[in-house]
């Protein structure tokens, strides 16, 4: 491929537009440009303003664009905000089961728009296929452009470029350009130049005849890493998919109850659920209520387990307290990368009936206790000397089912039917009742045994969110990683200042890549002390 | 108890200083072109006094934050009053900062009048310091909220510099399309004023209109109740499915959708469309009393700034303004809701919205620096900036809850 050859005599690589040695503008008919090069790489050969022929090119350059990267993030942005018209349908207010309620839902509350908007797949939309494309363009995009020019850009920075033609330094927005009286002393104001900018915080790269200040070169890094900072953020959303990186579970304690958090070796006891309230005298103000109160804690008191046998199939679970402790809204339990929220409750569910039984043909005499217990009730229970009673039939969500028989609609105690028998020890008397909705049925019209109802047992039931997301390290520390290059980039600026002279004339120009006030104050600060006599031009911003 | 009543006083001390600092500033721009005076020095001296009055407002919202705080227990962020009351903090505190770095105190002729207005807005919402839920107690929560609110505090700033820009170069000779979308900025403003005349009229007027919902809605103990809504403004709109128990000055027009849910909602569109009646009125007035553009009527006021130091204002503001927004609004809301939630992102709305503003100063940022988007161009990138702030926090939270939808607004 054709070489560049500068009349400096140094041969630059393909696509370069400022002679890497002494800065002189390169005629290249590759690149499309005709004003002076854009300064930001310094005329380094970018790849992507290279090669445009083959597919490879096309796509590489498609992505290194930041034109089509502000079109990639304009339609994500436009995307997003489309779909917080409606909500989504993890936030619809009311139990949806199938998808036919989920589109009757849309069209149901929000008329025809709804309906559009379900039929679009805007319901879903942070999920849907085009909408993860997009991240995924923004993602190679990110890539690409910074693979682009970070080549380029380590030239640019790496060799202060001392010395330069004339054309760089016109080519420079902040130029300027004077003759020098007779008898001055260059050597003098170089070094006296050198000085005050040094004294300004630069960096000074110097031969006989020029110099070149330099601040904040680190600076020009920030663009960089804060995109790999993005890029690593990225990268943590995507790891959540590989198995075993994550987990979301959600389980219903109740008291006193232990169960298995599906899909890991742990169980979990709920000792107690409390929720408690503000008092008044703990609140700042006085605050009209009308009646009500404000939350203060949810709470959970929980034991986690670990089953020891998890990796043996159908061995008995071994379970060894790894945790105990509360679970509080904002405070979750924590094991290893395991956490536990407090994200739900169902206070005052039936827990158990308690009946009295009592002998009506004796005065009506209470006879003992019977408790079912509405998640396990025991088959038989003694109730007195000689008093059995059996649990025959229970359905803890009763229904009647289409066939006439009885059935249960779900297997929480919602509306439990309890069938239940009392027999006498010696087996001579049996007598058959159910319970139903607060009332007692019969089987016998004069029967020994009556039942009394009592205040059944109420418990609480915890709502626990079980999580796992192995990606949140790199989430954060791709946060963390954006927020050093945005502050590198923000909060310092590139200054590169050259003064050069030849044959009697002293030339300056100045190059920053932001803040050009800064800059203009910091030359116009040199001129004056130097008392350089030099005209400073500045070419128009846009 | 008194630290929250000192803390009422402070705020309305601030109020009133901001008012006054803001007249002072229109003052030093308008007159300086009056009769028998030297405009550099009239500038100069009205400035200043302006500047002073809004340092000493600044001190006074100061000991209305720490007060609030400590006799609320928790950082004055937890409720909508609280909230904008303290983005109006830090719009303030930005121009103060950004004052520092410029010496240009005219930006003040734009930002206090701002602050003012933000002020203003806050008082509409209900007051009491209220003791917080459990999902709100988290030292996360008050970090995020308090970065974000001075990220969106600094780009109002940006904003600010970027309008001044805009008013300062869009030739008004002829109408174009940008003399015409710079009225309508104006107006925009204008209508933020008219909700103000209009809230603090008829507040306190004994006038309300209050509908009873037809629908009960289980209170916090679960019981069934019929909810009310209280309208301080004549009802043009009545929430969806309700009675009127109590007339007011004028009936309803026509009934909410009833997606709008919440009583509040219907109330809150309601106050949107008087707050737009009224802004378009004031606009009209003023465009008779003038018989020219608002922008011509304000150009002569601005026309010594240098416009590349508007510009650059604007861009330094912006450049400050969005890692703060950055860290606040979407690093740490995405640790704190890690922690309450086992979710750094859920796609709600706030959060949702948090996005879009970061994407779209993200995308000023590109245009700026790879494709020399400078002066108008960025100028009006940072005033459609901040109405996609201004979206996220006065829209949202009115038609899209969301789970951070603060309690009682
Ligand atoms: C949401 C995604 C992105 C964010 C938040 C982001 C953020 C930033 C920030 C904060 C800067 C520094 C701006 C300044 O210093 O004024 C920057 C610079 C830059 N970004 Fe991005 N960026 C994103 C995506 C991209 C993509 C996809 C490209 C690919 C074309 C890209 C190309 C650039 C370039 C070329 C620069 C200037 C670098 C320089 O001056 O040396 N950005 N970006």
């Amino acid at each position: 491929m054709d070489q560049r050859k500068c009349e400096c005599g140094h041969t630059n690589p393909v696509g370069t537009l400022l002679c890497e040695s002494c800065g002189k503008p390169l005629v290249i008919q590759i690149s499309e440009q005709t004003a002076f090069p854009d300064m930001r790489y310094e005329g380094m050969a970018r790849r992507s303003q290279t090669y445009t022929k083959k597919m490879v090119d096309r796509v590489w350059n498609y992505f290194s664009s930041v034109k089509i990267a502000i079109g990639i993030i304009i339609v994500i942005l436009i995307a997003s905000a489309v779909g917080t018209v409606f909500p989504q349908q993890q936030y619809i207010p009311v139990p949806v089961p199938t998808e036919a309620d989920v589109a009757r839902f849309y069209t149901n509350t929000y008329g025809t728009l709804g309906t559009i908007y379900y039929q679009l797949g805007f319901h879903n939309l942070y999920s849907s296929w085009w909408f993860v494309t997009l991240l995924v363009m923004l993602g190679t995009s990110l890539v690409i452009c910074s693979l682009d020019r970070v080549v380029p850009l380590y030239k640019a920075l790496k060799k202060p470029r001392l010395n330069q033609h004339k054309s760089f330094l016109k080519g420079q927005k902040l130029f300027a350009e004077g003759e020098l009286a007779q008898g001055t002393d260059q050597a003098e104001l170089l070094a006296g130049s050198a000085e005050t900018l040094r004294k300004k915080g630069y960096r000074i790269f110097q031969t006989d005849r020029a110099l070149m200040a330099e601040k904040g070169r680190f600076s020009r890094w920030g663009p960089y890493v804060n995109h790999i900072g993005l890029i690593l953020f990225l990268v943590g959303v995507l790891a959540r998919s590989i198995p075993g990186f994550f987990l979301d579970e959600y389980v219903w304690v109740r008291e006193g109850e232990t169960v298995a958090i599906p899909n890991t070796p742990y169980y979990i006891k709920n000792l107690q659920y409390t929720t408690e309230y503000w008092s008044e005298d703990e609140m700042p103000v006085k605050l009209e209520l009308n009646g009500g109160v404000i939350a203060k804690n949810y709470q959970t008191d929980a034991i986690l387990y670990e089953n020891k046998n998890a990796d043996l199939p159908g061995a008995k679970p071994d379970l060894v307290e790894i945790k105990n402790g509360p679970i509080i809204v904002n405070h979750p339990m924590v094991h290893e990368s395991l956490y536990l929220y407090q994200s739900g409750m169902q206070e005052m569910q039936l827990g158990a009936l308690n009946f009295n039984l009592i002998d009506l043909k004796n005065g009506s005499k209470e006879v003992g206790k019977i408790k079912v217990d509405l998640y396990n009730p025991a088959q038989e229970q003694v109730v007195a000397d000689g008093i059995k009673v059996k649990v025959l039939d229970y359905f803890p969500d009763f229904i009647m089912g289409k066939d006439g028989k009885p059935a249960t609609k779900t297997n929480l105690p919602k509306n439990p039917m309890v069938a239940i028998e009392v027999l006498d020890e010696k087996g001579k008397l049996s007598e058959k009742m159910v319970y139903l909705q607060g009332s007692i049925l019969t089987q016998k019209s004069d029967p020994t045994y009556g039942i009394e109802i009592k205040m059944p047992d109420l418990i609480d039931i915890s709502g626990i969110n079980v999580r796992m997301d192995k990606a949140v390290p790199l989430i954060y520390f791709g946060s963390f990683i954006f927020m050093i290059g945005v502050a590198m980039g923000f909060f310092w600026q590139h200054r590169r200042i050259w003064v050069q002279i030849q044959d009697g004339t002293i030339m300056m120009a100045a190059h920053t890549n932001k803040n050009w006030f800064g800059l203009r104050r910091e030359v116009d600060g040199l001129v004056e002390q130097m008392k350089l006599p030099v005209t400073i031009e500045e070419k128009s911003k846009a | 108890m008194q630290l929250i009543q000192l803390s009422d006083w402070l705020l309305d001390i601030a109020f009133l200083l901001y008012v006054i600092s803001s007249i002072v500033f229109v003052v030093s721009m308008t007159g300086k072109n009056w009769a028998g005076r030297d405009p550099k020095q009239h500038e100069k001296r009205f400035g200043t006094i302006a500047y002073r009055l809004a340092v000493i407002g600044f001190i006074a919202q100061t000991g209305y934050v720490i007060a609030r705080w400590i006799g609320g227990g928790h950082s004055p962020t937890s409720n909508m009053f609280e909230f904008m009351a303290f983005l109006d903090y830090c719009i303030i505190l930005a121009y103060l900062i950004i004052y520092r770095i410029y010496k240009l105190n005219v930006i003040g002729a734009f930002v206090l009048p701002l602050g003012v207005i933000m002020l203003a807005y806050s008082y509409v919402f209900p007051k009491e310091v209220t003791p917080l839920i459990p999902s709100l107690q988290s030292y996360w929560l008050h970090i995020h909220v308090t970065t974000a609110a001075l990220g969106e505090g600094i780009l109002a700033v940006g904003f600010a510099a970027g309008l001044m820009y805009l008013i300062r170069t869009v030739p008004q000779q002829v109408s174009t399309k940008s003399t015409k979308w710079l009225e309508v900025v104006l107006a925009v403003v204008l209508m933020l004023v008219g909700f103000i005349l209009m809230e603090s009229t008829f507040a306190r007027m004994d006038q309300k209109t209050v509908f009873e919902m037809n629908q009960p809605q289980p209170n916090v103990f679960g019981q069934m109740e019929k909810v009310k809504a209280e309208y301080t403004m004549p009802a043009l709109v009545a929430p969806a499915d309700s009675t009127i128990i109590q007339a007011g000055p004028m009936s309803p027009l026509f009934t909410a959708p009833s997606w709008m849910e919440g009583k509040d909602a219907a109330r809150k569109l309601n106050t949107m469309l008087w707050s737009v009646i009224t802004g378009v009125i004031l606009y009209g007035g003023l465009r008779l009393i003038f018989r020219k553009r608002l922008g011509a009527v304000i150009q002569p006021s601005v026309d010594g700034i240098e416009p590349d130091l508007l510009d650059e204002i604007s861009y330094r503001a912006i450049s400050i303004g969005y890692p703060v927004f950055t860290l606040g609004a979407l690093i740490f809301a995405m640790i704190w809701a890690q922690e309450a939630w086992g979710r750094f992102w859920g796609w709600d709305p706030k959060e949702v919205w948090a996005l879009i503003v970061w994407l779209f100063y993200s995308a000023y940022l590109h245009l700026r620096l790879s494709r020399g988007w400078i002066g108008a161009k960025s100028a009006w990138m940072s005033v459609i900036g901040f109405v996609i702030i201004l979206i996220t926090l006065v829209v949202v939270n009115l038609v899209i809850a969301g789970l951070h939808s603060y309690a009682g607004v």
